[in-house]
């Protein structure tokens, strides 16, 4: 029996639980996926908005703003690249700056801090912007993350502290029976915990639904992106925004972590919760709204497409709620944006507002917010990295040649706590086959790699899902 | 810092070349430095015949015309750095470089040739539509994992584009039980060589759709099914010519990319190639840097990258006994009508040796001269029955004819009876 059990590893589950190991609570994870954070969480702009968007009052503004202000301790923690590099907010026509001076008044309401800019402001900022800009919301507390990490890095800071993790665990059934919980899943494992919390992204409805009705329901909304090849810096250094409609916040431009450009997102509702597909009519247009913006964007260094799914609820905010006479459940839905951001002061809101009546809260003394150190060699200095590899080779050797990633880095989070199973939870974490080749070197060197950690034939290591497997069949000797 | 004569990034055919070429002419300090554990490059999972009619008279395979340069470079004392990456070159010709054995280092270069080989553009290059199930694979990863790792990657299998990589690929799936269900192609026409087509498609019965490409892909865990559609002539779908294949591997033949990340990294000047612009002896724009094979153009015919590699090697020589002085630019050779590139594009030197100039032309063409000219006259006029995209041509230019010249080359061509 588990104090808490969390349904869902995304990013509001991974931090939800570090969060409770705050306290001496104990805590289970379960997600139906082959990784933490393998959805929504993994597939969007990877931004950490600074809060002027969301309509005052809201909880999406309230999350936003308070997430916004922990993301310097909490990356530097869990040891994740993460640059305040400040947004722009651009008005193009002039019939648009009205617009930018409703959202520095929003702004000013949800308590967040930000600047007009003049359009010679503008392009002296961002000198490949449109000759057109005619002005601009600067909010320098913007942000760009990597996503991928920070999902990882907290699970397995988590489970560092004695989070248990169960992956390929998709939940079916919930039984309340009074003062616990049984949670049974596809695989007819049943785990029992005294509360229950719902940070199912895309299904949290459905999840809800198990427990007690609700008023609200998740129709995905879908966001198809470009991620162009590492480009010189300097095509955009802020996350350049268009301005904002009821269908989002339009389609930006910006700089990643990882030094790529990503363009996007579209905005389709969609009825199928897995319709993660592209459609040229629809990257068409990202091209079209982009260059409005930004007129020289690379697309032919277009590396991949890919589509997320936005959680999005028809209350239009985010719904952290338990049901009517069921204090042990916590729903918590319609997470899209600015979930990301808003994730870790959502962990906080969930322990204060609901956690805190159910268990008498005890801090846990023993409790290590930072995740071991990880290994860059790609940010050492030459001394540092040579002495690095004198002392394990396996840093000198060079598994993926577009991000040039070692198998030291490789070897390094197959022992950590919250591992890679999949290729593609090794590419999340490591960038192995993330470049312009798409893993077409490294590959067959992490097939190699997983299958002698996990000591199975390389034909069981998957790419992601079940049936997913990357080889079918061994050749039959020569005769 | 470790001086050497010369480092050569790449043991592949081009860089095995350079490598025993340099030698040739004198150059005894040589380092050959390459990422894998052995040397050949690709060539090691090209199993298949076909290499090494020109260069040996006789048809090898891929790891057995690698294994001739190998031995060479072995028997000439060549020092060879095997799995080791280069990570960085600078303009003062640094070489940083990581390996298990001898670590994380930089070195110092007189001259570098610079033999990278290529990639293969994949899903991301053509924004496949449909959802990203695993099964999307380029034909060069499925055949290393079947002729190196010994693993069948697809047993139904459509192929996207007509490349070499992709006929032979189709060939091989069927010879080891695979089910090909068809060779998709954009163009109008294929990519690959005529022999290919014969051997590895007609021989075989697997249907070539050509003016046709991928329309949908869906999947879960693997791909599950693939739609083509044919295509109008400005490559727009024409509805109602899906055809759906149901199949677990979508392989991509779609072309391959000189890999030059390290070169544009210091801002080295690109060609049409989408390789480093380079002079007759094969210098790229920053002195000393020389390029040759995949990485310059992609090349049809191994035989031809080895041509290269000596040639870059020979340059890469000349330039070190010339006490390391940059060459001076004379004029260049620009693509006409109906070219796609040229190679070299400039002229640095233009005496002592002939120039072959090497070209592609942007469409399939029939009854034509090849022409080069310079705004005063033309210099040479050859007569061509057949010219196709998929197959590299070549017009050798004599030193006497290059020694008079002073100004713009153009390469063109001209359809018979135009004039």
């Amino acid at each position: 029996m588990f104090d808490i059990l969390i349904i869902g590893a995304g990013i509001v589950g991974s931090l939800l639980a570090r969060e409770i190991k705050k306290y001496k609570l104990s805590v289970a994870v379960l997600d139906k996926e082959s990784d933490v954070g393998n959805v929504t969480s993994m597939a969007n702009s990877a931004i950490i908005h600074s809060g002027y968007d969301p309509l005052p009052g809201t909880l999406k503004a309230k999350m936003n703003v308070r997430g916004n202000e922990m993301f310097d301790e909490l990356t530097k923690q869990l040891d994740v690249s993460f640059g305040r590099v400040g947004s722009l907010t651009v008005a193009i026509y002039n019939e648009q700056l009205p617009l930018l001076d409703e959202l520095a008044a929003r702004a000013k309401e949800n308590g967040v801090k930000v600047e007009l800019l003049t359009r010679a402001q503008v392009l002296k900022m961002e000198p490949n912007i449109t000759k057109e800009v005619k002005g601009a919301l600067l909010a320098p507390t913007a942000g760009i993350i990597d996503p991928f990490n920070l999902c990882v890095h907290a699970m397995e800071n988590a489970v560092d502290n004695g989070t248990e993790l169960f992956l390929n665990e998709e939940v079916i059934k919930i039984d309340d029976k009074g003062d616990y919980f049984e949670v049974k899943t596809s695989k007819n494992h049943v785990y029992k915990a005294k509360m229950v919390i719902n940070a199912a992204g895309l299904y949290s409805d459905k999840i809800a639904e198990l427990v007690a009705p609700i008023d609200w329901k998740i129709t995905p909304r879908k966001g198809q992106y470009f991620v162009l090849d590492h480009y010189k810096s300097g095509l955009v250094r802020h996350v350049i925004f268009p301005l904002p409609s009821e269908k989002g916040k339009g389609i930006l431009v910006t700089m990643t972590t990882s030094g790529n450009y990503l363009v996007g997102p579209s905005s389709e509702l969609v009825e199928d919760r897995e319709d993660f597909s592209c459609d040229l009519d629809t990257l068409k247009k990202i091209r079209e709204s982009s260059i409005i913006m930004v007129p020289d964007i690379p697309f032919h260094q277009t590396i991949r497409c890919f589509a997320g799914l936005r959680a999005s609820s028809s209350r239009h905010d985010f719904v952290i709620e338990t049901p009517k006479g069921i204090p042990n459940f916590v729903n918590i839905g319609g997470i899209e944006s600015p979930g990301f951001v808003s994730a870790p002061a959502i962990a906080e809101y969930v322990v204060d507002e609901f956690i805190s009546k159910v268990f008498a809260l005890e801090k846990n003394e023993s409790f290590n917010p930072a995740v071991r150190k990880y290994i860059n060699p790609k940010k050492m200095r030459f001394i540092d990295r040579h002495k690095l590899v004198k002392e394990n080779p396996d840093y000198g050797e060079i598994i993926c040649n577009c991000e040039k990633v070692t198998l030291g880095e490789v070897r390094d989070v197959l022992k950590r706590n919250c591992p890679p199973h999949t290729i593609k939870a090794m590419k999340k974490r490591v960038r192995v086959g993330f470049g312009k080749c798409q893993g077409t070197f490294c590959l067959p060197l992490v097939v190699k790699e997983l299958a002698a950690f996990y000591n199975i034939s390389p034909l069981e290591v998957l790419y992601d899902k079940e049936d997913s497997n990357i080889l079918l069949e061994e050749l039959k000797e020569e005769k | 810092m470790e001086v050497r004569d010369l480092i050569i990034i790449g043991g592949g055919s081009a860089g095995m070349a350079a490598a025993i070429q340099a030698h040739e002419d004198g150059i005894e300090d040589i380092l050959l430095i390459e990422r894998e554990q052995q040397l050949g490059g690709i060539l090691n999972q090209c199993i298949h015949n076909g290499f090494g009619l020109t260069e040996f008279k006789e048809e090898l395979t891929g790891p057995e015309y690698a294994e001739r340069f190998a031995k060479q470079v072995t028997d000439l004392n060549i020092d060879v750095r095997l799995g080791a990456t280069v990570l960085k070159i600078t303009r003062n010709l640094e070489v940083t470089c990581s390996s298990k054995e001898d670590g994380f280092v930089v070195l110092k270069a007189n001259a570098i040739v610079f033999a990278t080989g290529c990639y293969e553009r994949n899903a991301g290059a053509i924004q496949l539509p449909g959802y990203r199930p695993y099964g999307i694979i380029t034909a060069g990863l499925a055949q290393k994992f079947l002729n190196i790792e010994g693993y069948l990657v697809g047993k139904r299998v459509v192929i996207l584009g007509s490349g070499d990589i992709g006929l032979i690929m189709a060939r091989r799936f069927t010879l080891e039980g695979a089910k090909v269900l068809a060779v998709v192609e954009l163009m109008p026409y294929s990519n690959g060589l005529n022999r290919n087509i014969a051997q590895c498609l007609n021989d075989f019965e697997i249907p070539l759709y050509l003016s046709h490409t991928v329309s949908k892909v869906e999947g879960e865990g693997r791909v599950e099914k693939v739609t083509i559609s044919a295509v109008d002539q400005k490559f727009q779908f024409i509805p109602g010519s899906e055809i759906v294949f149901e199949c677990d591997t979508l392989l991509l033949s779609i072309g391959l990319v000189p890999n030059v990340n390290l070169l544009t990294d210091i801002n080295c000047l690109i060609g049409p190639t989408k390789g480093a612009i380079v002079n007759e002896q094969m210098e790229t724009m920053i002195p000393g840097i020389f390029t040759c094979g995949n990485c310059l153009h992609v090349h049809d015919l191994v035989d031809f990258v080895s041509l290269e590699g000596r040639a870059a090697g020979h340059g890469a020589a000349l330039y070190l006994k010339r006490g390391q002085i940059a060459s001076k630019h004379l004029f260049k050779v620009l693509a006409g009508s109906d070219i796609t590139y040229v190679i070299p594009s400039r002229i640095d030197f233009g005496v002592d040796e002939d120039v072959t100039l090497k070209f592609r032309v942007l469409r399939p063409l029939k009854d034509c001269y090849v022409i080069l000219k310079n705004k005063e006259k033309i210099l040479k006029k050859v007569y061509r029955p057949v010219l196709t995209p998929s197959e590299m041509e070549i017009l050798k230019v004599g030193k006497e004819l290059i020694s008079t010249l002073n100004s713009d080359l153009i390469l063109e061509i001209e359809k018979k009876g135009t004039n």
